[in-house]
C-alpha cells in the first residue's frame, strides 16, 4: 500500500512550549486512521502539520510522495480537507451556508477563475450528502454546532480531497448528532476512498473501519497499532489515567489478565509499544 | 438663463470636490467593508495616522505629503501582519502599538516643522472643497485599482474575510490576500487624507459599512450599500458645509454615523419576534418524552 502522508521525526514548538516531540508516523493510501489521546497530547498539532497549517523545527514530512515545503504548501491542500474543531464565524456575517461551502471549491479552481456550474453542482451535491441543503440560504453563522459541523465537512468534502483531517469532530455533540457525524463519515469515506485521519479523544466515536490508532500522549505518538489493541481497557486507562469502570462504561473490553501499569511506570513520551 | 449659468458655474467650481465625495467615498466604503468584516476597525486608526504622520515627514523633508504617506501607510500595513505574527500578539494589540508609534513621529513632526503649521493641521482636519486636481486623479487612480483588485480575486477576498484559516486550509494563498486588503486600506486611508483629515477618516470607513452590514445578509449588498452610504454621506455633507459655510469633513462624519443609527434602528438582524410568537404553548406529541 502506498503512502499518502510520511512524517519523520517531526517537532514542533510554539515559543518556548513543545507542541510535538520527534513524532514519526506514517499514513497510508485509503486508510482510516484515528489519533486519540488526552487534552494538550499534541493531537491538533498533528494534524495541523499534515496541512501545512503549522511549522515544523526539525524533521520532515512528505505528502504523496512530494516534500512538504511551507511556500509551495498551498499548491497542495487543495488535496486535503481539513475540518477544524471549532470554527468562529460571526453569527451576523454576510455570507450564507452555501458559498460557506463553495469557499471550498476555491483552492481548485485557482486564481483569477469564477465558480463553474460543475463547482456548484459539487457545491449542491455535498450539502446534500451531510443533510444540509435545507440550510443553503441561511446565514453561515446562524446554524446550530451540528450544523455547523456538517457544513465544515460539506466544505472539505466540496475540495474533492484525496486526505479528509478530522479535528474531534464529534465534540461538544449531543449522542444522536454524534452518531450522526460519524455515520457521515463513514459514508463519504466509502464513497469517495479518502485517506481519513480522524483525531478524538473519545476512542469510542471512532467509527469501525478506523483499523489503525496512534495514541498520542505528552507530545509525542506513544502507540500506533490495531484498534483491537490500541483500545483495550488497560491501554486506555493508562493513556487517559481512567478507572476500569469509566472504560467500561464507555464499553470497552476489560482484560484483567494483562498486568495494569500505572502513568507513573511509564516516563513521558516513552513508546509503549514499538 | 441665469439659472442655468448659475449651475454652471456652481459645477465648475465645484466638480472638484463633487469628484472627490464620490471616488473618495467610494473608496473608503469598499475598504471599509473588508476593516468591519475582519473585525479590525482599529486599523482605520491606525492608517489614517500613519498617512498623517507621512504626510507631516513629506512636509518636513520637503516632499510631496501625498506620496510620503502613501510610504507610511504601505510600511504600517506590511508592518501589521508580521509584528502580529512573530510577536505572537492579537491585531488589535499590534495595531495599537503600530498606532501610537505614528502618533508620535506625527507629533515629533510637528514639533520639528518651522514656521505656520497651517499645512500639517489641514491634514488633521482636511478640506474636501480645496481638493486639487491630481488629488482628484488620485482618488480616481486608486478606486480603480482597489476595485480591479476585487473583480480579480472576488472569491479569495469573500474567503479571507470569512475565515482566515479556513480560506488557508482550502488552498488560497490566504497571506498575500490579507496583505493586500491591508495595503489597499491604507492606499484608500492615504488618498482622502486631504478630503476628510486624518482623523475624521476613520469614521467614513467604518459608519458606512457598519451601517450596511446592519441591513443585508449578502456580502455583494454589503459593498453595494457601504459604498452608497459612503458617497451619500460626502455628497451630502458637501452640500450642508456648502450651504451653511461649516467644515466638510466633520459634517461628512456626523452625516454617516446618522446613517449607521437609522440602519441600527432598521437592521433586520436585530428584529425580536413578536410577544405572541413566544407565549407558553402545550408540547406538541414529538416534543413528549414521557
Amino acid at each position: 500500500m502506498s503512502c499518502a502522508v510520511s512524517i519523520k521525526r517531526v517537532s514542533v514548538s510554539y515559543r518556548d512550549h513543545i507542541a510535538l516531540r520527534d513524532v514519526s508516523l506514517e499514513i497510508h493510501n485509503g486508510e482510516f486512521l484515528g489519533i486519540i489521546g488526552p487534552n494538550g497530547a499534541g493531537k491538533t498539532t498533528l494534524l495541523t502539520v499534515i496541512n501545512g497549517l503549522g511549522r515544523i523545527h526539525t524533521g520532515s514530512i512528505h505528502i504523496f510522495g512530494q516534500p512538504v515545503l511551507p511556500a509551495k504548501f498551498w499548491r497542495l491542500r487543495p488535496r486535503i480537507g481539513y475540518v477544524p474543531q471549532q470554527l468562529n464565524v460571526d453569527p451576523r456575517a454576510p455570507i450564507s451556508c452555501y458559498e460557506s461551502v463553495l469557499i471550498g471549491r476555491y483552492g481548485r479552481i485557482g486564481l483569477l477563475s469564477r465558480p463553474s456550474k460543475y463547482d456548484r453542482q459539487q457545491t449542491e451535491e455535498m450539502l446534500r450528502l451531510t443533510g444540509t441543503f435545507h440550510l443553503r440560504n441561511r446565514p453561515a453563522g446562524q446554524v446550530s454546532g451540528g450544523e455547523a459541523r456538517k457544513l465544515a465537512i460539506a466544505r472539505a468534502l466540496v475540495q474533492e480531497p484525496e486526505i479528509l483531517l478530522l479535528d474531534e469532530p464529534t465534540s461538544n455533540l449531543d449522542p444522536a448528532a454524534a452518531r450522526d457525524i460519524t455515520s457521515l463519515i463513514v459514508e463519504a469515506y466509502r464513497r469517495f476512498h479518502l485517506t481519513v485521519v480522524m483525531v478524538s479523544h473519545q476512542p469510542e466515536h471512532l467509527p469501525e473501519p478506523c483499523n489503525r490508532i496512534a495514541m498520542m500522549k505528552n507530545t509525542r505518538i506513544a502507540f500506533v497499532g490495531p484498534r483491537e489493541q490500541a483500545l483495550r481497557a488497560e491501554r486506555l486507562s493508562l493513556l487517559y489515567k481512567t478507572t476500569g469502570a469509566e472504560q467500561s462504561a464507555c464499553g470497552f473490553e476489560q482484560t484483567p489478565a494483562t498486568p495494569q501499569r500505572t502513568s507513573a511506570q511509564l516516563p513521558p513520551g516513552e513508546p509503549w509499544q514499538k | 438663463m441665469a439659472e442655468v449659468t448659475g449651475i454652471a458655474s456652481a459645477l465648475t467650481l465645484f466638480w472638484r470636490p463633487l469628484a472627490a465625495a464620490v471616488f473618495g467615498g467610494a473608496a473608503c466604503g469598499v475598504v471599509g467593508v473588508w476593516i468591519v468584516l475582519m473585525n479590525i476597525p482599529f486599523l482605520g486608526v491606525t492608517m489614517s495616522h500613519a498617512a498623517f504622520a507621512g504626510a507631516v515627514a513629506g512636509l518636513l523633508l520637503g516632499i510631496n505629503p501625498l506620496i510620503s504617506s502613501f510610504i507610511f501607510c504601505v510600511t504600517a500595513s506590511l508592518l501589521i501582519g508580521p509584528v502580529t505574527e512573530s510577536a505572537d500578539l492579537e491585531p488589535g494589540v499590534s495595531l495599537g502599538i503600530i498606532f501610537s508609534v505614528m502618533l508620535g513621529l506625527a507629533f515629533l513632526g510637528i514639533g520639528l516643522l518651522k514656521g505656520p503649521r497651517t499645512e500639517a493641521l489641514r491634514l488633521i482636519w482636511g478640506n474636501i472643497l480645496l481638493v486639487t486636481r491630481t488629488q482628484v486623479l488620485v482618488l480616481v487612480l486608486t478606486l480603480t485599482v482597489i476595485l480591479s483588485f476585487l473583480a480579480l480575486f472576488w472569491k479569495e477576498t469573500k474567503a479571507v474575510l470569512f475565515n482566515r484559516e479556513i480560506a488557508r486550509a482550502v488552498g488560497i494563498p490566504e497571506r498575500p490576500v490579507f496583505l493586500a486588503l491591508l495595503l489597499f486600506a491604507g492606499a484608500a486611508i492615504a488618498a482622502n487624507l486631504d478630503t476628510i483629515g486624518g482623523l475624521l477618516i476613520f469614521s467614513l470607513i467604518v459608519n458606512p459599512p457598519s451601517a450596511a452590514y446592519q441591513l443585508t445578509w449578502r456580502l455583494s449588498t454589503m459593498y453595494l450599500l457601504s459604498t452608497v452610504f459612503a458617497i451619500g454621506s460626502c455628497l451630502v455633507g458637501l452640500g450642508i458645509s456648502w450651504l451653511f459655510d461649516v467644515p466638510a469633513g466633520a459634517v461628512i462624519i456626523i452625516i454617516s454615523s446618522l446613517i449607521f443609527a437609522v440602519s441600527l434602528l432598521l437592521s433586520p438582524k436585530r428584529r425580536r419576534l413578536p410577544v405572541e410568537d413566544l407565549e407558553p404553548r402545550a408540547l406538541s406529541d414529538n416534543q413528549r418524552i414521557d
